[in-house]
């Protein structure tokens, strides 16, 4: 009967005298957690190739009778049949190796437990009480280093403490894929070290301090400022992109003092990146709004109780010619789904956008009738990757890790067509196409080898070429390839889901469907729902009269939004002070993430619930929502997040749409280049100027440089060196910073688009695709 | 009969002898055309039927490592010739390179050609730059006369040799630390398996030989396996180079049968130093637990010494007379293993650290009895507990001592200190005022 069970990829072996089955080439060690059986480690790590270094976990083998002559590492022998394994549980020998280890390990570390970051969460501390002796018998001097290293501006370095296991420098190597930490000296001597002129370049490297097995890795935020048994630990989910990570928040009275990246294998497995990690102290920053205000009549803003505030934004809502919601993309999926009904319901209309961002009207359409299905597990099954306008290393970093990982472990074959080949394009070492901003329908042309197993991954970008977004589904469809659509923010899947878009209800529901109104209206318990397709974001902001806001910054739609916005009667919805309180009317304060319940999709479309992590008096957007209804004499009864996510759960998918939706691009558009001219192109950095990652200081220090970036022939036509300072402008604007040669075509200059120096959106016409000319500064 | 052996040092004595041209008028490079001439799977049989086992300590059949090189794989093999000799007490390779490089040439394309390598490199201890200068003279005039290159002596058979100076690290004598340091990165042990025969140099399959293993082959391709089985024990076959140092008359390379004993290889060396008698003694380099003079009989071979409970090593015989401190030569060594510790395994990188501090109240007299049997038993969670070899190499000689000399340390710790004069076991002992 166990034949049946077990495949012949199953390997038998006996551990402390259990059985156990296990795949082939399974870890001993593994092999023994499946037990129960908890082998003391701390080199080992499940996603980490095996080192062996730390011979912590040292138990007996014998395979058929025949013993090793010493105990091995069982972090390095792959299971067999007729294995029989003694732990320290059985074995005496065992035990005694494990013990002696232990008492090696602690022989030079320092005893300052009670003022170490890891007391108390330390696999050392814990493991030296569970396997270890209870006293030294060294008597000896403990090697002693100047404390502590900054290894970059985040990680800090305390080397008496480290072990020397080497989980930092192979994650950073294997994982990341960004080598610069490393082992240096040798024998007790030995330490973690970085390059004598390079710091530790990566945006990962906050996995490195939680994955230290003692307190020789912290963090410089969260050095010294709490114990972890006064922390309150919360599963939450990251709210920096649609990567989607599981994430732990930590937090000491009302206060998040840490967030570490959670346990989803399907997901970001056990990492996350830096952004998410260290860029939370937005939400107790000191701009953060309290408490309702109303603008008087001197245009000054004022406190005011919500029953005032509410009753002021209700009025002005009644009494618009033309009201519409803009949403920013960080709103989970109940408040979302609050806002798109409360467009349809309280405002009577399909005028929402939740893309207060660059936008297209081909975009729209492609969200409303395209239907993305690729998946991380495609990622790892896939025989060829595709990334189009999509620079995953910065938008989306977990995406990158997945692809990294395939390209590591088994040479994944990987295209990438963007302006530049970034660092992130090499560590791929992917077929690298360039192509401007506004050429790439060339670009894809060149694109072969798609199977059925390949995946097309296309970033938010796409909608600044027209035509982009329609080839590239067309092209996913003829070849059966699998498509993913990876926006940068964390709520903008939820968003599209709940119907906050002109053209689509609740579910994915076309407005212009009669049958998929009706379906809305049952659930709603109405009658009717507004028919005219809605306004999208640049039509709102020239159109509608009064606009409520829910997480808008005006910078990041338009170097004219924010005048625009001036012109009309705002109310803003918002966490902190910013642009859209600077010209609203009346400002009603939400919940930040960890100060509520929610729910975000990722970019697969996979739920990410999350609870509230601190106890706050801010109530999520949809509950405000819900009150401005009330007070608007018509109700959206969405009183609580919960109450929005039952009623979302009543909509399934739907799964028609139409296929005519397409546009064509053109693709020989000519800009006419000057020999002073080139084509903008630019990405949003990982790490910049972006309003979550504001007061982290230590975050910024890792940020990378603002650059002007060309290709070598026109810096030389033009004169230019590298390093030297050279400027950009157009329509009478201009930025400038160092020029670095980089790959690319000669008629492109790239710049970030939102790092200091260079906020693309709020000054150019548009952040790509436009002539700007190029000059020394 | 005579117990001496001519053949790695026959033109030692010659002014000549590290000359292509000396090499050559005494026969040099003769092998190579006979072994060229052969299949090389032929050539590999005959050093696997010669049963000549390794010389760099371990022993290992040299044939059969070769044998392990898989073939027909279509990809490139690489031999690898450690001359990382850095052992304390080891010291053959030297001198064996500095009087007659091209023995050591004309095996490696023996070799190369028998494991189907077009390169080869040689790993030289960087300290030893007048031997790498000489090395470097023998490959250069190797190519010179087309020895080394393409079409070897016109057998089509290519071979590219390359000599590589260490930085200094004991570690790198481990194999698959020298792979890696090799490969210009920082010398520790590799995770084996693979072994290096599967994925060794660059991943490639290579064989990687101690110096006096590759320059025995033209010997045996010369003079045939009847020949070299001849000499020595039955399962430690021919002939090899017994380093004497330490308190003998006349120190230096002794060539001998394996299996050959230490009163006899004192005898030719002129015995113990005048007015001295032998104390204790090294077989194989300073990482095999030593011996004491109740071993002068012992057969020096492979068998012979382990079944002694040592190991024959490197045959580097340091020799101690009646005026050495058992604990200083201990401290001195285990200073020695800490220093060259690679840091990548927890036994060896604590363990040393700590054993040196032990070591050195020991011979200064401080601590009890008791500490003697927490320091075997320090040996017992290090020694075999470790990522390579190193580790029980340190051990070794701490625990051979206590075995031994146990109340040598004991009185250590009665004196309040060391009860030697250390200048008593000096050479210039008497010359200081």
């Amino acid at each position: 009967m166990s034949d049946q069970l077990t495949t012949t990829t199953d390997v038998t072996l006996k551990i402390d005298g259990f059985e156990v089955t296990v795949p082939k080439g399974t870890l001993v060690i593994r092999a023994a957690e499946k037990l129960g059986i908890q082998i003391p480690r701390f080199c080992d790590h499940p996603l980490l190739a095996p080192a062996g270094a730390c011979r912590q976990c040292l138990v007996d083998i014998s395979i058929n009778g025949r013993a090793f002559p010493k105990p091995q590492a069982s972090c390095t022998i792959p299971v067999e049949n007729g294995m029989e394994v003694k732990t320290q549980l059985t074995s005496t020998v065992a035990d005694k190796a494990q013990k002696g280890i232990m008492e090696l390990l602690l022989i030079n570390h320092p005893l300052d437990c009670p003022v170490c970051d890891k007391g108390g969460e330390c696999p050392l501390q814990n493991q030296a009480m569970s396997n270890g002796n209870g006293q030294s018998r060294y008597e000896g001097v403990k090697r002693t280093f100047e404390k502590p290293v900054a290894i970059s501006s985040q990680v800090l370095l305390d080397r008496e403490r480290c072990v020397l296991c080497a989980r930092c420098t192979r994650f950073s190597e294997q994982i990341a894929g960004d080598p610069f930490i490393t082992l240096n000296e040798r024998g007790a001597l030995q330490q973690v070290g970085i390059y004598e002129k390079e710091p530790f370049d990566s945006y990962y490297s906050g996995n490195t301090v939680q994955i230290c097995p003692v307190g020789a890795l912290t963090g410089a935020t969260y050095r010294f400022r709490a114990r972890p048994f006064d922390l309150v630990s919360n599963p939450s989910a990251c709210e920096h992109c649609a990567s989607g990570c599981a994430m732990r928040t930590d937090v000491r009275r009302g206060k998040t003092l840490r967030r570490l990246a959670g346990d989803d294998p399907t997901v970001n497995e056990e990492w996350n990146c830096d952004k998410g990690r260290w860029a939370f102290k937005y939400e107790s920053a000191r701009n953060r709004i309290t408490t309702p205000y109303i603008r008087d009549e001197s245009g000054v803003l004022r406190e005011a109780s919500w029953p005032e505030a509410l009753s002021e934004a209700a009025k002005l809502l009644l009494n618009a010619k033309s009201a519409a919601v803009l949403m920013g993309g960080r709103a989970t999926l109940e408040d979302a789904y609050g806002y798109s009904k409360f467009a349809r319901i309280a405002l009577q209309t399909n005028d929402i956008d939740f893309r207060a961002r660059l936008n297209s009207n081909e975009e729209r359409e492609f969200l409303a009738n395209a239907r993305p299905n690729a998946t991380y597990k495609d990622i790892d099954d896939a025989d060829h990757v595709v990334l189009i306008s999509f620079e995953p290393e910065d938008e989306s970093p977990i995406v990158f890790l997945r692809i990294l990982k395939a390209v590591t472990k088994r040479k994944l074959a990987v295209t990438v067509i963007s302006p530049i080949k970034s660092r992130g394009t090499e560590k791929l070492k992917a077929n690298f196409i360039s192509a401007s901003a506004g050429f790439e329908l060339k670009a894809i042309e060149k694109v072969d080898g798609l199977t059925n197993r390949s995946v097309i991954l296309i970033g938010e970008r796409a909608l600044e070429t027209e035509g982009l977004l329609s080839s590239v589904e067309q092209l996913a469809t003829s070849k059966g390839a699998k498509l993913g659509w990876i926006p940068r923010r964390a709520g903008e899947v939820a968003a599209l889901t709940a119907g906050a878009i002109g053209n689509l209800l609740p579910g994915l529901r076309p407005v212009q469907d009669a049958k998929a109104r009706v379906d809305v209206q049952t659930v709603w318990g109405i009658n009717q729902l507004p028919t005219k397709t809605g306004k999208s974001t640049d039509e709102i902001l020239k159109d509608s009269d009064v606009i409520l806001l829910g997480g808008v910054d005006a910078n990041d739609i338009s170097s004219s939004a924010k005048s625009q916005l001036s012109n009309k009667k705002i109310i803003a919805m918002d966490i902190r002070f910013g642009t859209s309180t600077e010209v609203a009317h009346v400002i009603l304060p939400v919940a930040s993430v960890v100060e509520k319940n929610g729910t975000f999709l990722d970019w697969q479309g996979k739920p990410r619930s999350f609870e509230s992590a601190v106890e706050s008096l801010n109530r999520s957007d949809v509950r405000i929502l819900s009150m401005l209804a009330d007070e608007m004499k018509r109700p959206i009864n969405l009183p609580t997040v919960k109450a929005a996510a039952n009623e979302i759960a009543q909509f399934d998918k739907w799964e028609k749409s139409t296929s005519n939706w397409h546009v064509s691009g053109t693709n020989t558009e000519n800009l006419n280049l000057g020999p002073t001219e080139a084509i903008l192109n630019s990405w949003r950095l990982l790490l910049d100027r972006g309003s979550l990652q504001e007061g982290e200081d230590n975050l910024a220090g890792t940020a990378r440089k603002t650059i002007i970036g060309l290709n070598r022939t026109k810096a030389e036509k033009l004169n230019l060196v590298e390093g030297e300072l050279v400027k950009i402008s157009a329509d009478s604007v201009s930025i400038s910073a160092p020029l670095k040669i980089v790959e690319t075509e000669e008629n492109i200059v790239w710049v970030p688009r939102n790092s200091t120096g260079a906020q693309l959106v709020s000054k150019f016409s548009k952040p790509s695709g436009i002539k700007v000319s190029v000059s020394k500064a | 009969m005579s117990k001496l052996v001519s053949v790695l040092t026959s033109n030692w004595e010659k002014s000549d002898s590290f000359t292509i041209s000396g090499y050559q008028r005494d026969g040099g490079y003769k092998a190579l055309e006979k072994a060229l001439k052969m299949k090389p799977d032929e050539v590999i049989q005959l050093v696997k039927d010669s049963g000549l086992r390794g010389r760099g300590g371990a022993g290992f059949p040299t044939g059969n490592k070769w044998g392990f090189i898989p073939q027909g794989d279509n990809k490139e093999h690489y031999l690898v010739v450690n001359a990382d000799e850095s052992e304390p007490g080891t010291c053959k390779d030297t001198p064996l390179l500095m009087a007659n490089p091209h023995v050591l040439i004309e095996g490696i394309i023996i070799a190369s050609y028998a494991i189907r390598a077009n390169h080869a490199f040689i790993y030289i201890r960087g300290e030893i730059v007048h031997v790498v200068r000489r090395v470097q003279q023998a490959i250069e005039d190797a190519y010179k006369t087309k020895l080394l290159g393409k079409n070897i002596l016109g057998s089509g058979f290519d071979l590219e040799l390359t000599l590589h100076a260490g930085a200094g690290a004991y570690i790198c004598g481990e194999e698959t630390a020298l792979l890696d340091s090799l490969e210009g990165f920082r010398g520790q042990p590799r995770l084996r398996p693979p072994f290096p025969a599967i994925a060794g140099l660059y991943a490639k399959p290579t064989v990687v030989n101690n110096v006096e293993s590759i320059a025995s082959v033209p010997a045996i391709i010369d003079n045939g396996v009847a020949w070299f089985t001849s000499m020595g024990t039955e399962k430690s076959k021919g002939f090899t180079l017994y380093s004497l140092s330490g308190h003998v008359k006349n120190p230096g390379q002794i060539e001998a049968p394996l299996g050959i004993t230490l009163r006899e290889l004192l005898e030719i060396a002129g015995g113990i130093r005048a007015g001295h008698k032998l104390k204790f003694w090294t077989p194989g380099g300073s990482s095999t637990p030593i011996f004491t003079d109740q071993h002068l009989d012992i057969p020096l071979d492979y068998e012979g010494v382990a079944a002694a409970g040592s190991m024959l090593g490197t045959k580097a015989l340091q020799i101690f007379d009646e005026t050495t401190c058992i604990v200083r030569a201990v401290l001195r060594w285990t200073e020695f293993y800490k220093h060259e510790s690679c840091g990548k395994c927890t036994p060896c990188r604590e363990g040393t650290w700590w054993l040196v501090q032990a070591l050195a109240d020991l011979e200064a007299g401080r601590g009890s009895e008791a500490d003697l049997d927490k320091l075997l038993d320090l040996c017992d969670n290090i020694a075999g507990r470790s990522f390579c070899a190193l580790a029980d190499g340190a051990a070794a000689p701490i625990i051979s001592s206590l075995k031994y000399f146990r109340a040598e340390y004991l009185q250590h710790l009665q004196n309040g200190g060391c009860p030697f004069d250390p200048v008593a076991a000096t050479l210039f002992q008497g010359s200081l005022t």
